[in-house]
């Protein structure tokens, strides 16, 4: 939803960003307003999940120049888990299986991070079991899971499906969904869309980071943009990532060539 | 010139070594005098092994990354009888004592404390020290006839410690179920040592530890043994655990050694496995500046299942050394080995794991893994799995990995708010978990996971 006078969340002006001395930003600008859900499309290796990442504050990207502004907070002073508890959330496109820490007392002490953060006091035990049911049913997730080992042999579906949860256990400011359809059947990638969009207030924001126009089908973006190359080359609305589907990437190349 | 210095040398080492292990028995010898048990034979016989035997070095290939040379440095006494009879009071012992309706035998020194202990009367099993039996069986003839038959008579009770351990305990605590019996609460062995009056601090005691177990056929007990000390006197503890599983038995063994900073533990679980029968070992290694640990299954008939876990979590100069043995000879058997270790500081790790599968143990299905989480890299991991397999018609998988904690699983942690320390806490404490939860006791699965955590920081 667009809204002009929507506090700016997010503003990242001419960002760079090198993995191993290779530069794989080259000037990304971005901004993202209260309210908004912005998809971000591309070919492989254009830098949509280095971007995602550089966000999150992943320790193999080096940022070399530019800023990014998060709630009128320079973002990349902080650490990553001081970006999270500020209300950044990156889900993965591969989240990662930690055996032995069941998917409960991980949430848990997730959520008391945020909350600890925050000034607000910790929640106890049983608590947070009532919350974390209640939150489960947004991506129909069988409380059996929450008792797993996190992630450890679960599906494509289901890692995502949990992804979702954290969020919305967290309920950040800004959400960016790194290829979170990829891997999944059209049953799940409803059930996905639906917790997103269930969790999606004027005062937050979404920024979807997709090869396909399909997810858009769910959750209608209010922008999309184009990555190429590093930056950001063309921004439109959702009309955009229908053209990206129909006539692929070439054109937006030859503009660039032509620009 | 220099050779015949380093020659001279090495002799005088071995001199040494062998003054040393003489001394050793020595000590043994007074402690089974002290012990009074009637086990003259038995004792000779051991003592004569020894006597064939060498103090190890690090050129036997069972002792190559076990370094034993600093035990020379203290002319051990043999521990004495007890005097104050009180119980550590750690999280452990007072977890063990509040596990509900349990059996409990407790030895400090190596000598039984009635005080200490309690046990559940029950037709179905026997739980009580030698010395006790002794005096109060029926039919001690038809009692020395089964010891005769079972105790130091598990193979490989001619290793050095075992057969000093043989030569030199002064009690056996005895956990003998009847068939077709279920003892549905734990057995637990707790075994602590205290300092000595008698001998100076730095020239430490050593005690011998045995324990015997009969599973009678189709038998089900739950046994759990666990090692405590504190205090900075030197110490040594040989442990022996005999168990003997008759066909169709079910032993659950958890094993917890939690030494004191300055003990060398070095152990023995030897089992016989009937036909069909289970076997769980559970081991987990917190204490002690060196503890090894043999655990040797041999398989007496066929289709028995056995289960081995363990996890050493250590740091400063600790080492823990884990030589397992599953020794397979009949058919249609299944074993799961998981041996995990962390080593912090200069900690070292050893897992020696080795499986011999006959020709005759067609259609085994064996898998054995071992796991190393390395924090610091000044810590050192061996691992060796040693897989012997003549049959031709089996399934025997085998691995081991090495690693420091994952910067992406971190990275994951972190981006949901949680800071580093915390996510290597629970990265951390997540790879222990994976053992713990296999101990199938409540009270002591939760104090050991709070242990864990706490050892985390």
């Amino acid at each position: 939803m667009i809204n002009e006078n929507a506090k700016t969340i997010l503003s990242v002006r001419n960002l760079h960003a090198n993995v191993e001395g290779t530069e794989i930003l080259k000037g990304v600008n971005f901004e993202v307003k209260a309210g908004e859900v912005h998809a971000i499309m591309g070919l492989n290796g254009s830098g949509k999940s280095t971007f995602s990442k550089v966000l999150a504050g992943h320790p193999d990207y080096e940022i070399t120049k530019g800023e990014v502004v998060f709630k009128g907070e320079n973002l990349l002073d902080l650490e990553p888990h001081e970006r999270a508890n500020s209300g950044v959330f990156l889900a993965f496109q591969y989240p990662l299986e930690i055996p032995g820490v069941s998917n409960r007392d991980f949430l848990r002490v997730a959520y008391n991070a945020h909350r600890k953060a925050n000034g607000e006091e910790e929640v106890d035990v049983f608590d947070f079991d009532d919350l974390v049911e209640e939150r489960s049913e947004i991506v129909k997730m069988d409380v059996s899971f929450l008792d797993r080992s996190v992630n450890e042999g679960f599906s494509g579906g289901e890692k995502k499906r949990n992804e979702i949860l954290q969020m919305a256990l967290l309920e950040p400011t800004l959400a960016i969904l790194d290829e979170t359809d990829s891997g999944l059947d059209i049953d799940a990638l409803k059930i996905v869309s639906n917790g997103v969009n269930q969790l999606s207030t004027p005062d937050n924001a979404s920024v979807l980071i997709t090869h396909y126009q399909r997810l858009l089908n769910y959750i209608i973006p209010d922008y999309v943009h184009v990555m190429a190359q590093g930056r950001i080359v063309k921004t439109g609305g959702k009309e955009l990532a229908q053209k990206l589907e129909d006539q692929g990437y070439d054109w937006i190349v030859a503009e660039e060539a032509v620009a | 010139m220099a050779k015949t210095v380093s020659s001279a040398n090495s002799s005088s080492s071995s001199v040494k070594r062998e003054t040393y292990l003489k001394h050793l028995l020595t000590q043994a010898a007074a402690a089974a005098d002290e012990s009074g048990l009637p086990l003259r034979a038995m004792r000779d016989r051991a003592v004569a092994l020894v006597g064939d035997r060498t103090f190890p070095t690090g050129r036997d290939e069972a002792w190559r990354f076990t370094d034993l040379s600093d035990l020379l440095n203290h002319p051990l006494q043999r521990a004495e009888k007890p005097t104050a009879q009180a119980m550590l009071q750690s999280d452990l012992s007072t977890a063990l004592s509040s596990v509900e309706n349990s059996h409990q035998l407790a030895s400090v020194n190596g000598y039984y404390v009635e005080s200490l202990s309690q046990h559940l009367t029950t037709p179905d099993v026997t739980i009580a020290p030698l010395s006790k039996l002794l005096k109060t069986s029926e039919n001690v003839q038809k009692l020395e006839s089964i010891l005769d038959a079972r105790l130091a008579r598990v193979k490989g009770a001619e290793e050095v410690f075992t057969a000093l351990n043989t030569a030199g305990f002064t009690d056996v605590m005895v956990v003998w179920v009847k068939a077709d019996s279920r003892v549905d609460e734990p057995v637990c062995i707790t075994r602590q040592t205290e300092g000595s009056a008698m001998a100076k601090p730095v020239q430490g005691t050593i005690a011998h530890l045995r324990t015997l177990v009969i599973a009678e056929p189709h038998a089900n007990v739950t046994l759990v043994e666990t090692f405590l000390g504190e205090g900075e006197a030197t110490r040594c503890n040989t442990s022996v655990t005999e168990m003997w599983l008759a066909e169709g038995a079910n032993v659950n063994h958890i094993r917890i050694q939690a030494e004191s900073a300055e003990t060398f533990h070095i152990a023995k679980t030897a089992v016989d496995q009937a036909a069909n029968s289970r076997y769980q070992c559970t081991a987990i290694d917190l204490g002690a500046k060196l503890s090894r640990h043999h655990l040797e299954v041999y398989q007496s008939g066929p289709q028995t299942d056995t289960h081995m876990y363990g996890l050493s979590a250590l740091r400063d100069r600790q080492l823990a050394d884990t030589h397992s043995l599953l020794t397979l000879t009949h058919p249609h058997s299944t074993a799961t080995q998981l041996q995990k270790n962390i080593v912090d500081d200069k900690a070292h790790a050893v897992f020696n794991g080795r499986v011999f599968v006959a020709q005759s143990a067609q259609l085994t299905n064996a898998a054995q893994l071992n796991r190393n989480l390395m924090l610091s890299s000044k810590a050192r991991i061996d691992t060796k799995p040693e897989l012997d397999i003549v049959a031709d018609d089996v399934k025997c998988a085998h691995g081991a990995t090495v690693s420091q904690l994952q910067a992406d699983e971190v990275f994951y942690l972190q981006s949901r708010g949680i800071s580093a320390e915390q996510a290597q806490r629970l990265l951390l404490y997540g790879f222990a978990m994976e053992i713990v939860e296999k101990i199938s006791i409540d009270s002591l699965r939760q104090v050991l996971s709070e242990q864990l955590t706490a050892w985390a920081r």
